[in-house]
């Protein structure tokens, strides 16, 4: 299998799905000749015309809006945020608008829009550029919110994402585009909803997604040796959650450690957390905790950036304390 | 093609209709039988039809809570309409969206919206989705004046124009945002004026002579589907009723009211059908013809079945 950054894995699936379907183009800023700040759309203008790869005004609600009514018309929109903070700016359009219109419509329409953007901190970008919003789209009904970890789950999830028929809220991270990993050759897509077992352990579960995901593996193998054997699950879809795969690895395990670069408060570790103690409330052995972004504003200095986001360290010590 | 004598006579008739419909919510309101809120369009007729008029069936159309006119004219069953204002299964959106959200794709209708400003970009995408697809089709967005000091207005606006979206934007400025008179919360509130600054065609017209709207709108409508890009259409019109139910109108005085009524148009249709030979016993057959289909409409939500408590989770994915 060939080796690729998680940002050329993205951009594959953009080429073969426009490709593929003429229904489907690309709005967002600087995504034409630029070919986006973290060159996902790298060279996909010269391909598929810039009709079909739309540069954008600093307009977020207008063209978050746009694609939607273009949705609404037949086509298949994969819009482009520059960063997850400025969902915000389009915040009505995603969460009254996509979210609620073909429920309103009572199913006679539907939204088939994909909102791409890239979210998180590691890079001192500071609190309007580093937030991370999964459990809030998490929380509105009618939109499907998707984190790969790796390229090969990048390029497969997006392709599903494309071809849902469904709002997707399809959420990348600043510092994964740069990761590399095997992505098969062939034509192939992963599946929305469906979480997925990086590591077996016998001791305890981790559930993570996305770049802290990577942290999660690190931290599991320092705990190796150590003589723990963690479990480590990437979630690869926050809504529908997939707690099916994450209730049998308790099972095995008795103990669950929720992990992700999101404020704990409120956040997806404690959805996780209470469904298991609704569905499962005799697999744990210890308590379940969780692990999150401390409940302050992003800040810039790395030492201050790395107190407040949950490290690798941070996931061992936790761990540790759960033995 | 300006209007015919007779097609004068169906937009009159279509007109009656839509007030009415307006007039039997207000009782069925007022008698406990509809949730939630209810916004008039009555004296607003003349822009709904004319507009709609004007287009194609197949052309797309998105509105606000006050367009259940607009909606109508459109194509939407008043059948439909009414059993949704009434939270009946049978009615357009299975009960689901009521007064704010009448939608039906199959007459290009993609949605009225309950946030002022939200559907004006949703026109615009589809006007784009059709650039893409290489088809004729054309969209409209009806708004008030009170959404034009939404950011997404400004924002669409500019993107119409770089991208020369088969576009008609029609804003209904009957002179109020909600309770309070548009000129103390808008800077220059002839808004046609902000669209023609970002190089929009733009025109005022009086909005309670449907002539003057179908001939206006039409006019874009050709413009638009030829490729020459949107148009802005400040229709001036006036809201007879209240904001919505219970509106106390203290924004305004019963003589103001009263006079806005002998500019209403309706009346000004009737008055023109008249010159066109119309007796005065046509129109009052109109008048019992369109009492008799909203007679009809709210037979059929009235005797429509009630949604079922499951029907709650079904139609939020396709």
């Amino acid at each position: 299998m060939p080796t690729v950054t998680y940002a050329q894995a993205l951009n594959e699936a953009l080429r073969e799905e426009m490709k593929a379907d003429p229904r489907v183009f690309l709005i967002g800023e600087d995504i034409g000749h630029h070919g986006g700040i973290f060159r996902v759309t790298k060279d996909l203008i010269d391909e598929f015309g810039a009709d079909r790869v739309r540069d954008t005004p600093i307009s977020e609600s207008g063209f978050v809006g746009l694609g939607i009514g273009a949705a609404m018309a037949g086509m298949r929109p994969v819009v482009e945020l520059l960063f997850m903070d400025f969902a915000l700016v389009a915040a009505d359009q995603i969460v009254n608008q996509a979210a609620k219109l073909r429920y309103m419509a009572g199913g006679t329409v539907s939204v088939p829009i994909v909102i791409r953007a890239q979210q998180g901190g590691g890079r001192g970008n500071g609190a309007q550029h580093s937030q991370s919003f999964e459990s809030w789209f998490a929380q509105v009904p009618g939109l499907i919110v998707v984190a790969p970890s790796t390229p090969a789950d990048a390029k497969g999830l997006l392709k599903s994402s494309i071809r849902e028929g469904n709002p997707v809220v399809f959420i990348e991270h600043k510092l994964l585009y740069n990761t590399k990993g095997e992505v098969p050759e062939n034509e192939y897509s992963v599946p929305i909803g469906k979480a997925e077992i990086k590591r077996d352990g016998r001791d305890i579960t981790i559930v993570s997604y996305s770049r802290t995901l990577l942290f999660a593996l690190e931290a599991a193998e320092q705990l190796a040796q150590q003589g723990i054997e963690a479990e480590v699950i990437d979630l690869r879809t926050i809504e529908p959650l997939d707690m099916e795969t994450i209730l049998e690895s308790i099972k095995g395990t008795g103990r669950l450690l929720v992990v992700h670069e999101s404020h704990s408060n409120c956040g997806l570790g404690a959805e996780i957390i209470a469904r298991v103690g609704e569905q499962a409330p005799d697999s744990l052995t210890q308590p379940a905790r969780r692990l999150g972004a401390k409940h302050v504003p992003i800040p810039v200095a790395e030492p201050l950036e790395n107190a407040v986001l949950p490290q690798t360290e941070d996931i061992v010590r936790a761990v540790e304390a759960m033995f | 093609m300006p209007l015919n004598p007779e097609q004068l006579q169906d937009a009159y008739r279509q007109m009656l209709v839509i007030r009415k419909f307006e007039e039997a919510i207000r009782n069925l309101y007022q008698a406990g039988q509809i949730r939630g809120s209810f916004h008039p369009c009555v004296g607003q007729e003349a822009t709904a039809v004319g507009g709609c008029w004007a287009l194609r069936r197949d052309d797309y159309m998105t509105c606000t809570y006050r367009g259940h006119g607009q909606a109508i004219a459109k194509g939407l069953s008043v059948r439909a309409a009414m059993a949704e204002m009434l939270g009946k299964a049978t009615g357009c959106s299975k009960g689901k969206g009521g007064s704010m959200h009448f939608t039906d794709p199959s007459v290009g209708l993609l949605g009225a919206n309950a946030i002022v400003a939200a559907g004006i970009p949703h026109a615009a995408g589809a006007a784009l989705a059709s650039q893409l697809q290489k088809k004729d089709n054309i969209a409209l967005a009806f708004f008030g004046e009170g959404a034009v000091n939404q950011g997404v207005f400004f924002e669409t606006l500019n993107l119409a124009v770089i991208w020369k979206l088969p576009l008609i934007l029609v804003c209904e400025n009957n002179r109020y945002s909600e309770m309070t008179p548009s000129h103390e919360t808008t800077s220059n509130v002839d808004t046609y004026k902000r669209a023609a600054a970002l190089r929009f065609e733009a025109t005022q017209i009086d909005g309670n002579d449907i002539e003057t709207v179908y001939n206006t709108v039409e006019e874009a409508a050709i413009r638009a589907r030829s490729g020459g890009g949107p148009t802005y259409i400040e229709a001036m019109t006036y809201r007879l009723w209240g904001h919505m139910m219970g509106d106390p109108e203290i924004y305004r005085t019963k003589e103001e009211v009263a006079k806005a009524k002998e500019n209403e148009p309706i009346i000004r249709l009737g008055r023109r059908l008249i010159e066109l030979g119309c007796s005065e016993l046509d129109l009052t057959r109109f008048d019992g013809e369109a009492e008799a289909l909203i007679a009809d409409a709210v037979q059929f939500a009235e005797s429509s079945p009630a949604p079922e408590a499951v029907d709650a989770f079904t139609d939020v994915f396709a």
